[in-house]
Protein backbone atom coordinates (compact mmCIF):
# COMPACT_ATOMS: atom_id res chain seq x y z
CA UNK A 1 0.00 0.00 0.00
CA UNK A 2 3.03 2.28 0.23
CA UNK A 3 2.80 5.40 -2.34
CA UNK A 4 6.34 5.35 -3.94
CA UNK A 5 8.32 8.32 -2.44
CA UNK A 6 8.13 10.13 -6.17
CA UNK A 7 4.88 10.60 -6.27
CA UNK A 8 4.69 12.53 -2.68
CA UNK A 9 7.62 14.60 -3.58
CA UNK A 10 5.93 17.51 -4.44
CA UNK A 11 2.70 17.67 -2.16
CA UNK A 12 2.28 20.40 -0.16
CA UNK A 13 5.08 22.25 -0.83
CA UNK A 14 5.74 25.91 -1.53
CA UNK A 15 5.03 27.28 -5.00
CA UNK A 16 6.25 30.49 -6.48
CA UNK A 17 3.08 32.20 -6.67
CA UNK A 18 2.50 30.82 -2.63
CA UNK A 19 5.85 32.27 -1.76
CA UNK A 20 4.86 35.87 -3.49
CA UNK A 21 1.62 35.63 -1.51
CA UNK A 22 3.47 34.88 1.64
CA UNK A 23 6.13 38.09 1.09
CA UNK A 24 2.70 40.38 -0.01
CA UNK A 25 1.58 39.48 3.46
CA UNK A 26 4.48 40.53 5.37
CA UNK A 27 4.64 43.89 3.26
CA UNK A 28 0.88 44.00 4.59
CA UNK A 29 1.27 43.26 7.98
CA UNK A 30 4.48 45.62 8.74
CA UNK A 31 2.52 48.29 6.84
CA UNK A 32 -0.37 48.27 9.19
CA UNK A 33 2.48 47.82 11.82
CA UNK A 34 4.13 50.83 10.96
CA UNK A 35 1.18 52.92 10.76
CA UNK A 36 -0.11 51.78 14.39
CA UNK A 37 3.51 52.43 15.80
CA UNK A 38 3.01 55.94 14.04
CA UNK A 39 0.25 57.11 16.73
CA UNK A 40 2.49 56.29 19.43
CA UNK A 41 5.44 58.57 18.12
CA UNK A 42 3.84 61.67 17.99
CA UNK A 43 2.52 61.18 21.55
CA UNK A 44 6.07 60.77 23.12
CA UNK A 45 7.39 63.23 20.76
CA UNK A 46 4.70 65.70 22.11
CA UNK A 47 5.36 64.88 25.97
CA UNK A 48 8.75 64.46 26.06
CA UNK A 49 9.23 67.68 24.17
CA UNK A 50 6.44 69.39 26.40
CA UNK A 51 8.23 68.31 29.81
CA UNK A 52 11.67 69.16 28.68
CA UNK A 53 10.79 72.32 27.59
CA UNK A 54 8.64 72.94 31.12
CA UNK A 55 11.09 71.37 33.29
CA UNK A 56 12.67 74.97 34.94
CA UNK A 57 8.94 76.11 35.75
CA UNK A 58 7.75 72.93 36.48
CA UNK A 59 7.37 72.45 41.00
CA UNK A 60 4.00 72.51 43.02
CA UNK A 61 4.55 76.16 43.61
CA UNK A 62 3.60 76.40 39.90
CA UNK A 63 0.60 74.84 40.27
CA UNK A 64 -0.24 76.83 43.48
CA UNK A 65 0.17 80.54 42.74
CA UNK A 66 -1.65 83.48 41.43
CA UNK A 67 0.61 84.63 38.06
CA UNK A 68 1.97 87.87 39.03
CA UNK A 69 4.01 90.81 37.43
CA UNK A 70 1.81 90.52 33.93
CA UNK A 71 1.80 86.79 34.12
CA UNK A 72 5.77 86.53 33.43
CA UNK A 73 5.97 85.27 37.03
CA UNK A 74 4.37 83.15 39.44
CA UNK A 75 2.34 79.69 39.07
CA UNK A 76 -1.30 78.79 37.42
CA UNK A 77 -3.62 78.53 40.02
CA UNK A 78 -6.03 80.56 39.03
CA UNK A 79 -6.24 79.45 35.49
CA UNK A 80 -5.93 75.91 37.30
CA UNK A 81 -8.76 76.48 39.11
CA UNK A 82 -10.95 78.07 36.80
CA UNK A 83 -10.54 75.19 34.54
CA UNK A 84 -12.01 72.39 37.28
CA UNK A 85 -14.89 74.92 37.86
CA UNK A 86 -15.63 75.23 34.52
CA UNK A 87 -15.30 71.12 33.57
CA UNK A 88 -17.50 69.80 36.82
CA UNK A 89 -19.92 71.77 36.63
CA UNK A 90 -20.45 71.62 32.68
CA UNK A 91 -20.62 68.12 33.80
CA UNK A 92 -22.77 68.49 36.38
CA UNK A 93 -25.31 69.93 33.49
CA UNK A 94 -24.42 67.67 30.53
CA UNK A 95 -24.07 64.30 32.28
CA UNK A 96 -27.57 63.86 33.78
CA UNK A 97 -29.52 65.29 30.73
CA UNK A 98 -27.12 63.37 28.17
CA UNK A 99 -27.55 60.05 30.10
CA UNK A 100 -31.54 60.55 30.56
CA UNK A 101 -31.98 61.39 27.31
CA UNK A 102 -29.97 58.66 26.03
CA UNK A 103 -31.42 56.44 27.70
CA UNK A 104 -35.38 57.66 26.89
CA UNK A 105 -33.90 56.99 23.22
CA UNK A 106 -32.52 53.90 23.45
CA UNK A 107 -34.83 52.58 25.59
CA UNK A 108 -38.12 53.80 25.71
CA UNK A 109 -38.21 56.13 22.03
CA UNK A 110 -40.50 54.38 18.94
CA UNK A 111 -38.81 54.81 15.63
CA UNK A 112 -41.16 57.56 14.72
CA UNK A 113 -40.54 61.43 13.68
CA UNK A 114 -40.18 62.66 16.65
CA UNK A 115 -37.29 60.23 17.21
CA UNK A 116 -35.52 60.17 14.26
CA UNK A 117 -35.78 64.17 14.84
CA UNK A 118 -34.28 63.58 17.91
CA UNK A 119 -31.64 61.53 16.70
CA UNK A 120 -30.55 63.80 13.69
CA UNK A 121 -30.19 66.83 16.10
CA UNK A 122 -27.93 65.16 18.16
CA UNK A 123 -25.66 64.08 15.55
CA UNK A 124 -25.79 67.83 13.87
CA UNK A 125 -24.93 69.36 16.95
CA UNK A 126 -22.33 67.11 17.55
CA UNK A 127 -20.78 68.01 14.63
CA UNK A 128 -21.56 72.16 15.31
CA UNK A 129 -17.95 73.92 15.78
CA UNK A 130 -17.19 75.08 19.37
CA UNK A 131 -16.36 78.83 17.85
CA UNK A 132 -20.67 78.60 16.94
CA UNK A 133 -21.44 77.40 20.17
CA UNK A 134 -19.39 80.21 21.61
CA UNK A 135 -21.12 82.44 19.89
CA UNK A 136 -24.58 80.83 20.80
CA UNK A 137 -23.25 81.04 24.32
CA UNK A 138 -22.67 84.48 24.43
CA UNK A 139 -26.04 85.18 22.36
CA UNK A 140 -28.28 82.63 24.45
CA UNK A 141 -26.42 82.35 28.29
CA UNK A 142 -24.48 85.64 28.48
CA UNK A 143 -26.82 88.56 27.29
CA UNK A 144 -30.76 86.95 27.28
CA UNK A 145 -30.52 84.88 30.10
CA UNK A 146 -28.37 88.10 31.77
CA UNK A 147 -25.70 85.50 33.19
CA UNK A 148 -23.20 87.93 32.08
CA UNK A 149 -19.68 86.87 31.60
CA UNK A 150 -19.87 84.43 34.53
CA UNK A 151 -18.53 80.11 34.92
CA UNK A 152 -22.20 79.80 35.05
CA UNK A 153 -22.57 80.85 31.28
CA UNK A 154 -19.34 79.39 30.12
CA UNK A 155 -20.06 75.89 31.94
CA UNK A 156 -23.30 76.12 30.40
CA UNK A 157 -21.99 76.48 26.85
CA UNK A 158 -19.70 73.74 27.36
CA UNK A 159 -22.36 71.45 28.38
CA UNK A 160 -24.28 72.48 25.43
CA UNK A 161 -21.40 71.19 23.14
CA UNK A 162 -20.64 67.67 25.32
CA UNK A 163 -24.04 66.63 25.45
CA UNK A 164 -24.45 64.63 22.01
CA UNK A 165 -21.84 63.16 22.18
CA UNK A 166 -22.45 62.04 25.63
CA UNK A 167 -25.93 61.11 24.43
CA UNK A 168 -24.34 59.35 21.59
CA UNK A 169 -21.61 57.21 24.03
CA UNK A 170 -24.21 56.47 26.21
CA UNK A 171 -26.68 55.21 23.88
CA UNK A 172 -23.80 52.64 22.84
CA UNK A 173 -23.28 51.30 26.02
CA UNK A 174 -27.16 50.59 26.13
CA UNK A 175 -27.36 49.24 23.59
CA UNK A 176 -24.13 46.91 24.03
CA UNK A 177 -26.41 45.05 26.96
CA UNK A 178 -27.74 41.90 25.46
CA UNK A 179 -31.16 41.84 24.35
CA UNK A 180 -31.67 38.64 25.83
CA UNK A 181 -31.57 40.15 29.33
CA UNK A 182 -34.23 43.09 28.46
CA UNK A 183 -36.83 39.83 26.98
CA UNK A 184 -36.19 37.68 30.33
CA UNK A 185 -37.49 40.89 32.28
CA UNK A 186 -40.43 41.87 29.95
CA UNK A 187 -41.53 38.33 30.16
CA UNK A 188 -41.98 38.21 33.97
CA UNK A 189 -43.51 41.28 33.19
CA UNK A 190 -41.50 44.31 34.59
CA UNK A 191 -41.88 47.60 33.22
CA UNK A 192 -39.20 49.17 31.35
CA UNK A 193 -38.10 51.44 33.92
CA UNK A 194 -37.71 48.24 36.46
CA UNK A 195 -35.34 46.91 33.48
CA UNK A 196 -33.71 50.28 32.95
CA UNK A 197 -33.15 50.27 37.08
CA UNK A 198 -32.03 46.74 37.69
CA UNK A 199 -30.08 44.82 34.65
CA UNK A 200 -29.76 47.84 32.02
CA UNK A 201 -27.83 50.52 33.95
CA UNK A 202 -25.81 48.53 35.87
CA UNK A 203 -24.44 46.74 33.13
CA UNK A 204 -23.95 49.81 30.94
CA UNK A 205 -22.71 52.02 33.98
CA UNK A 206 -19.06 51.72 33.80
CA UNK A 207 -19.30 52.27 29.69
CA UNK A 208 -21.74 55.34 30.28
CA UNK A 209 -18.97 56.39 32.81
CA UNK A 210 -15.81 56.05 30.40
CA UNK A 211 -18.01 58.35 27.91
CA UNK A 212 -18.87 61.10 30.32
CA UNK A 213 -15.07 60.84 31.79
CA UNK A 214 -13.49 61.42 28.39
CA UNK A 215 -15.51 64.69 27.77
CA UNK A 216 -13.27 66.21 30.57
CA UNK A 217 -10.55 66.34 28.27
CA UNK A 218 -12.46 68.14 25.86
CA UNK A 219 -14.21 70.33 27.93
CA UNK A 220 -11.02 71.24 29.54
CA UNK A 221 -9.16 71.88 26.16
CA UNK A 222 -11.45 74.42 24.51
CA UNK A 223 -10.81 77.82 24.66
CA UNK A 224 -13.36 79.08 21.94
CA UNK A 225 -16.81 78.47 24.05
CA UNK A 226 -15.23 80.39 27.25
CA UNK A 227 -13.77 83.18 25.81
CA UNK A 228 -16.58 84.89 25.34
CA UNK A 229 -18.80 83.42 28.05
CA UNK A 230 -16.53 83.53 30.80
CA UNK A 231 -12.90 83.72 30.88
CA UNK A 232 -11.02 86.30 31.45
CA UNK A 233 -6.98 87.29 30.65
CA UNK A 234 -6.15 87.51 34.48
CA UNK A 235 -7.55 87.08 37.49
CA UNK A 236 -6.57 87.09 41.30
CA UNK A 237 -8.18 84.42 43.73
CA UNK A 238 -7.10 83.52 47.14
CA UNK A 239 -4.47 80.99 46.88
CA UNK A 240 -4.83 77.75 48.63
CA UNK A 241 -8.58 77.99 48.80
CA UNK A 242 -10.06 75.70 46.43
CA UNK A 243 -13.94 77.60 47.08
CA UNK A 244 -12.03 80.74 45.76
CA UNK A 245 -14.56 81.19 42.34
CA UNK A 246 -18.33 81.96 42.73
CA UNK A 247 -20.59 80.57 40.17
CA UNK A 248 -21.76 84.34 38.95
CA UNK A 249 -17.81 84.87 39.03
CA UNK A 250 -15.57 85.18 35.96
CA UNK A 251 -12.47 83.24 36.09
CA UNK A 252 -9.29 81.86 34.09
CA UNK A 253 -8.77 78.77 33.02
CA UNK A 254 -5.51 76.48 31.41
CA UNK A 255 -6.68 76.82 28.04
CA UNK A 256 -7.60 80.32 27.13
CA UNK A 257 -4.39 81.11 29.54
CA UNK A 258 -2.27 79.32 27.30
CA UNK A 259 -3.69 80.80 24.36
CA UNK A 260 -2.63 84.72 26.22
CA UNK A 261 0.66 83.74 26.89
CA UNK A 262 1.74 82.52 24.09
CA UNK A 263 0.14 85.19 21.67
CA UNK A 264 -0.51 88.38 24.03
CA UNK A 265 2.31 88.86 27.07
CA UNK A 266 5.62 89.52 25.71
CA UNK A 267 8.95 88.65 27.71
CA UNK A 268 7.17 85.81 29.32
CA UNK A 269 9.28 82.75 30.37
CA UNK A 270 10.55 80.46 27.45
CA UNK A 271 9.22 77.68 29.19
CA UNK A 272 5.96 78.86 30.44
CA UNK A 273 3.45 77.74 27.76
CA UNK A 274 5.35 74.72 27.98
CA UNK A 275 4.32 74.34 31.39
CA UNK A 276 0.97 75.17 31.13
CA UNK A 277 0.33 72.90 28.43
CA UNK A 278 2.01 69.92 30.25
CA UNK A 279 -0.49 71.08 33.36
CA UNK A 280 -2.94 71.25 30.91
CA UNK A 281 -2.27 67.61 29.68
CA UNK A 282 -1.27 66.26 33.10
CA UNK A 283 -4.68 67.35 34.39
CA UNK A 284 -6.65 65.48 31.01
CA UNK A 285 -4.27 61.92 31.31
CA UNK A 286 -4.54 62.06 35.04
CA UNK A 287 -8.35 62.05 34.39
CA UNK A 288 -8.37 59.51 31.45
CA UNK A 289 -6.20 57.22 33.50
CA UNK A 290 -9.01 57.35 36.71
CA UNK A 291 -11.37 56.56 34.09
CA UNK A 292 -9.41 53.58 32.76
CA UNK A 293 -8.91 52.09 36.05
CA UNK A 294 -12.41 52.77 37.49
CA UNK A 295 -13.97 51.28 34.34
CA UNK A 296 -11.44 47.99 34.43
CA UNK A 297 -12.95 47.84 37.91
CA UNK A 298 -16.80 48.20 37.18
CA UNK A 299 -15.82 45.63 34.06
CA UNK A 300 -13.86 42.77 36.56
CA UNK A 301 -17.02 43.01 38.36
CA UNK A 302 -19.54 42.20 35.35
CA UNK A 303 -20.08 38.44 34.26
CA UNK A 304 -21.91 37.26 31.24
CA UNK B 1 -61.04 24.74 6.89
CA UNK B 2 -63.51 24.70 9.42
CA UNK B 3 -62.66 24.57 13.30
CA UNK B 4 -63.63 21.12 13.70
CA UNK B 5 -60.66 19.80 11.69
CA UNK B 6 -58.42 21.36 13.47
CA UNK B 7 -59.29 20.84 16.46
CA UNK B 8 -57.94 17.59 18.23
CA UNK B 9 -60.84 14.85 18.43
CA UNK B 10 -60.01 14.44 22.45
CA UNK B 11 -61.26 18.02 22.54
CA UNK B 12 -64.68 17.76 22.81
CA UNK B 13 -67.38 19.95 24.26
CA UNK B 14 -66.45 20.27 27.97
CA UNK B 15 -62.81 20.54 27.71
CA UNK B 16 -60.85 23.55 29.20
CA UNK B 17 -59.01 25.62 26.89
CA UNK B 18 -56.02 27.25 27.96
CA UNK B 19 -55.73 29.28 24.61
CA UNK B 20 -58.24 30.04 21.83
CA UNK B 21 -57.59 32.16 19.21
CA UNK B 22 -60.16 32.89 16.14
CA UNK B 23 -58.68 33.97 12.70
CA UNK B 24 -55.57 35.41 14.16
CA UNK B 25 -53.11 37.77 11.65
CA UNK B 26 -50.31 39.31 12.50
CA UNK B 27 -47.90 41.60 10.20
CA UNK B 28 -44.05 42.55 10.73
CA UNK B 29 -44.77 46.13 8.87
CA UNK B 30 -46.41 44.77 5.74
CA UNK B 31 -44.94 40.99 5.64
CA UNK B 32 -47.98 38.96 7.03
CA UNK B 33 -46.37 36.56 9.45
CA UNK B 34 -49.67 34.64 10.66
CA UNK B 35 -52.85 33.87 8.84
CA UNK B 36 -56.03 33.29 10.11
CA UNK B 37 -54.93 31.27 12.95
CA UNK B 38 -57.95 29.84 14.76
CA UNK B 39 -56.93 26.94 17.22
CA UNK B 40 -57.95 25.78 20.92
CA UNK B 41 -54.84 25.16 23.53
CA UNK B 42 -56.40 22.18 25.87
CA UNK B 43 -55.21 23.57 29.47
CA UNK B 44 -52.68 21.58 31.97
CA UNK B 45 -50.93 19.60 28.83
CA UNK B 46 -47.74 20.32 27.03
CA UNK B 47 -48.58 21.29 23.11
CA UNK B 48 -45.98 21.53 20.65
CA UNK B 49 -45.81 24.40 17.11
CA UNK B 50 -43.95 22.78 14.89
CA UNK B 51 -42.93 23.48 11.56
CA UNK B 52 -39.71 24.59 9.12
CA UNK B 53 -38.12 28.20 9.58
CA UNK B 54 -40.29 31.26 9.06
CA UNK B 55 -43.28 29.64 9.50
CA UNK B 56 -44.69 31.84 12.45
CA UNK B 57 -43.88 29.00 15.66
CA UNK B 58 -42.12 31.89 17.08
CA UNK B 59 -44.49 34.40 16.34
CA UNK B 60 -47.25 33.15 17.33
CA UNK B 61 -46.07 32.07 20.57
CA UNK B 62 -45.23 35.55 21.09
CA UNK B 63 -48.29 36.25 20.89
CA UNK B 64 -49.99 34.69 23.63
CA UNK B 65 -48.19 37.34 25.95
CA UNK B 66 -48.07 40.38 23.33
CA UNK B 67 -44.84 40.19 23.98
CA UNK B 68 -44.54 40.58 20.08
CA UNK B 69 -45.67 44.26 20.54
CA UNK B 70 -42.12 45.32 21.99
CA UNK B 71 -40.62 44.14 18.46
CA UNK B 72 -40.90 46.71 16.22
CA UNK B 73 -43.98 47.28 14.21
CA UNK B 74 -46.45 44.69 14.15
CA UNK B 75 -50.20 44.29 13.18
CA UNK B 76 -52.27 41.98 15.49
CA UNK B 77 -55.75 41.59 14.08
CA UNK B 78 -58.25 38.70 15.93
CA UNK B 79 -58.93 36.90 18.99
CA UNK B 80 -56.93 35.57 22.01
CA UNK B 81 -58.41 34.61 24.52
CA UNK B 82 -56.59 32.60 27.82
CA UNK B 83 -58.56 31.10 30.19
CA UNK B 84 -61.32 32.53 28.66
CA UNK B 85 -60.68 36.06 28.49
CA UNK B 86 -59.59 38.19 25.55
CA UNK B 87 -56.34 39.81 26.26
CA UNK B 88 -57.21 42.49 24.14
CA UNK B 89 -59.54 43.85 25.98
CA UNK B 90 -59.19 47.24 27.44
CA UNK B 91 -58.87 46.04 31.02
CA UNK B 92 -55.88 44.04 30.13
CA UNK B 93 -53.05 44.92 32.06
CA UNK B 94 -49.78 43.96 29.57
CA UNK B 95 -47.78 43.34 33.04
CA UNK B 96 -50.34 41.30 34.90
CA UNK B 97 -50.51 39.53 31.53
CA UNK B 98 -47.25 38.48 30.97
CA UNK B 99 -46.49 38.12 34.87
CA UNK B 100 -48.95 34.84 34.68
CA UNK B 101 -47.78 34.02 31.04
CA UNK B 102 -44.37 32.86 31.15
CA UNK B 103 -41.49 32.72 28.37
CA UNK B 104 -38.27 30.37 28.38
CA UNK B 105 -36.35 31.40 25.27
CA UNK B 106 -33.79 29.46 23.09
CA UNK B 107 -30.72 30.49 24.62
CA UNK B 108 -30.99 30.31 28.34
CA UNK B 109 -30.82 33.95 29.54
CA UNK B 110 -30.57 34.23 33.33
CA UNK B 111 -30.38 37.64 34.61
CA UNK B 112 -26.75 38.74 35.01
CA UNK B 113 -27.37 38.61 38.99
CA UNK B 114 -26.56 35.88 41.68
CA UNK B 115 -29.13 32.69 41.21
CA UNK B 116 -30.83 33.88 44.32
CA UNK B 117 -31.58 37.26 42.75
CA UNK B 118 -32.57 35.76 39.59
CA UNK B 119 -35.25 33.24 41.05
CA UNK B 120 -36.92 36.19 43.14
CA UNK B 121 -36.31 38.89 40.75
CA UNK B 122 -40.16 38.32 39.24
CA UNK B 123 -41.40 38.58 42.92
CA UNK B 124 -39.39 42.04 43.50
CA UNK B 125 -40.98 43.52 40.53
CA UNK B 126 -44.22 42.69 41.60
CA UNK B 127 -43.92 43.24 45.19
CA UNK B 128 -45.51 46.17 46.84
CA UNK B 129 -46.43 44.67 49.89
CA UNK B 130 -42.76 43.96 51.09
CA UNK B 131 -42.41 40.94 50.84
CA UNK B 132 -40.09 39.15 54.18
CA UNK B 133 -37.07 38.14 53.46
CA UNK B 134 -38.22 34.86 54.71
CA UNK B 135 -40.92 34.50 51.99
CA UNK B 136 -38.30 35.16 49.48
CA UNK B 137 -36.14 32.19 50.54
CA UNK B 138 -39.24 30.07 50.62
CA UNK B 139 -40.01 31.26 47.38
CA UNK B 140 -36.90 30.07 45.79
CA UNK B 141 -36.55 26.74 47.53
CA UNK B 142 -39.94 26.16 46.48
CA UNK B 143 -38.86 27.21 42.80
CA UNK B 144 -35.51 25.47 42.59
CA UNK B 145 -37.10 22.42 44.57
CA UNK B 146 -39.67 22.29 41.52
CA UNK B 147 -37.12 22.50 39.13
CA UNK B 148 -35.30 20.31 40.41
CA UNK B 149 -31.69 22.36 41.10
CA UNK B 150 -32.25 22.98 45.06
CA UNK B 151 -29.90 20.20 46.00
CA UNK B 152 -27.26 21.12 43.34
CA UNK B 153 -27.74 24.73 43.98
CA UNK B 154 -28.77 25.39 47.67
CA UNK B 155 -24.71 26.03 48.83
CA UNK B 156 -24.56 28.07 45.32
CA UNK B 157 -27.39 30.58 45.54
CA UNK B 158 -25.23 33.61 46.11
CA UNK B 159 -23.18 32.78 42.85
CA UNK B 160 -23.44 34.21 39.29
CA UNK B 161 -26.02 32.74 37.34
CA UNK B 162 -24.43 33.39 34.43
CA UNK B 163 -21.65 30.73 35.48
CA UNK B 164 -23.78 28.03 35.84
CA UNK B 165 -23.82 25.10 32.65
CA UNK B 166 -26.69 25.74 30.28
CA UNK B 167 -28.80 23.12 31.74
CA UNK B 168 -28.90 24.49 34.88
CA UNK B 169 -29.37 27.87 33.26
CA UNK B 170 -32.19 26.88 31.42
CA UNK B 171 -33.75 25.14 34.78
CA UNK B 172 -33.22 28.19 35.73
CA UNK B 173 -34.76 30.35 33.76
CA UNK B 174 -38.03 28.10 34.11
CA UNK B 175 -37.65 28.73 37.98
CA UNK B 176 -37.62 32.16 37.55
CA UNK B 177 -41.48 32.50 36.62
CA UNK B 178 -42.89 30.01 38.82
CA UNK B 179 -43.17 32.32 41.87
CA UNK B 180 -45.01 34.51 39.94
CA UNK B 181 -47.42 31.34 39.77
CA UNK B 182 -48.16 31.49 35.80
CA UNK B 183 -50.87 29.91 33.74
CA UNK B 184 -49.06 28.93 30.78
CA UNK B 185 -45.82 28.79 30.24
CA UNK B 186 -44.70 29.64 26.64
CA UNK B 187 -41.20 27.56 26.05
CA UNK B 188 -39.17 28.81 22.50
CA UNK B 189 -37.04 26.02 21.82
CA UNK B 190 -36.00 25.40 25.04
CA UNK B 191 -33.56 22.67 24.40
CA UNK B 192 -32.30 23.93 21.37
CA UNK B 193 -28.92 25.04 23.06
CA UNK B 194 -29.17 22.38 25.52
CA UNK B 195 -26.61 18.64 25.08
CA UNK B 196 -28.79 15.23 24.71
CA UNK B 197 -28.75 15.14 28.72
CA UNK B 198 -29.81 18.49 29.50
CA UNK B 199 -32.73 18.19 26.98
CA UNK B 200 -33.89 15.44 28.58
CA UNK B 201 -33.80 16.80 31.69
CA UNK B 202 -35.93 19.64 30.52
CA UNK B 203 -38.37 17.71 28.92
CA UNK B 204 -38.61 15.62 32.31
CA UNK B 205 -39.14 18.70 34.24
CA UNK B 206 -42.06 19.91 31.68
CA UNK B 207 -43.42 16.83 32.45
CA UNK B 208 -43.44 17.70 36.18
CA UNK B 209 -44.94 20.81 35.57
CA UNK B 210 -47.68 19.89 33.13
CA UNK B 211 -51.03 19.30 34.73
CA UNK B 212 -50.32 22.50 36.67
CA UNK B 213 -49.02 24.48 33.75
CA UNK B 214 -50.00 24.72 30.50
CA UNK B 215 -47.37 24.22 28.27
CA UNK B 216 -46.43 25.36 25.07
CA UNK B 217 -43.48 24.64 23.48
CA UNK B 218 -41.71 25.66 20.16
CA UNK B 219 -39.40 23.24 18.90
CA UNK B 220 -37.29 22.34 15.53
CA UNK B 221 -36.74 18.76 16.41
CA UNK B 222 -39.62 16.56 15.47
CA UNK B 223 -38.39 13.62 18.10
CA UNK B 224 -38.98 16.10 20.68
CA UNK B 225 -42.57 17.05 19.92
CA UNK B 226 -43.51 13.63 19.25
CA UNK B 227 -41.82 12.22 22.83
CA UNK B 228 -42.70 14.99 24.71
CA UNK B 229 -46.28 16.85 23.79
CA UNK B 230 -49.75 15.81 24.39
CA UNK B 231 -50.85 17.69 21.36
CA UNK B 232 -49.19 18.68 18.27
CA UNK B 233 -49.59 21.76 16.02
CA UNK B 234 -48.21 21.81 12.73
CA UNK B 235 -47.67 25.38 10.66
CA UNK B 236 -46.82 26.77 7.42
CA UNK B 237 -46.07 29.91 5.64
CA UNK B 238 -48.11 31.51 8.42
CA UNK B 239 -50.71 28.92 8.53
CA UNK B 240 -52.04 26.62 11.07
CA UNK B 241 -52.18 23.38 8.75
CA UNK B 242 -52.79 20.58 11.24
CA UNK B 243 -53.49 20.32 14.99
CA UNK B 244 -54.20 17.09 16.84
CA UNK B 245 -53.13 14.66 18.85
CA UNK B 246 -49.37 14.16 18.92
CA UNK B 247 -49.48 10.55 18.23
CA UNK B 248 -52.29 10.96 15.35
CA UNK B 249 -50.07 13.62 13.69
CA UNK B 250 -47.08 11.40 13.63
CA UNK B 251 -49.05 8.43 12.63
CA UNK B 252 -52.08 9.05 10.82
CA UNK B 253 -51.31 12.94 9.39
CA UNK B 254 -54.13 14.01 7.43
CA UNK B 255 -52.52 16.09 5.41
CA UNK B 256 -50.72 15.69 2.69
CA UNK B 257 -48.08 18.61 3.54
CA UNK B 258 -47.53 17.64 7.11
CA UNK B 259 -47.36 14.03 5.84
CA UNK B 260 -44.26 14.88 3.84
CA UNK B 261 -42.83 17.55 6.87
CA UNK B 262 -42.69 14.87 9.69
CA UNK B 263 -41.59 12.42 6.98
CA UNK B 264 -38.58 15.19 6.26
CA UNK B 265 -38.78 15.59 2.81
CA UNK B 266 -38.18 19.60 3.41
CA UNK B 267 -38.25 21.98 6.29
Amino acid sequence: MSVPASSTAGLFTETPFIRKKRRTERLAQCLFGAMALAMVIPLLLILGYLVFKAAPLLSWDFLTTNPTNGMRKGGIWSALLGTVYLVVISLCISAPIGVLAAVYLNEYAKDNWFTRIVNLSVVNLAGVPSIVHALFGLGAFVLFARLDRSILAASLTLAIMTMPVIIASTKEALASVPVSFREACWNVGATRWQTIKAIVLPNSISGILTGVILQVSRTAGETAPIMFTGAVFYRNIPEGNVFAYGIKDQCMALSMHLYTVTTQVTNAPEALPYAIAVTLLGTVLLVNATAIVFRVWLRNRKKW
Amino acid sequence: MTTDTLTPSSAAAGVDYGITTRDLNLWYAKFQALKGITVNIQKGIITSLIGPSGCGKTTLLRCFNRVNERYGYVTTKGEIKLLGKNIYDEDVSLIELRKSVGMVFQRPNPLPLSVYENVVFGLRIHDDKGLKKSDRDDAVEKALTEVGLWNDLKDRLDEKAITLQLEQQQKLCIARLLPLKPEIILMDEPCSALDVSGTRAIEELMFALKGRYTIVIVTHNMAQARRSSDECIFMLMGELVEHSRTTDLFITPKNRKTAEYIEGRYG
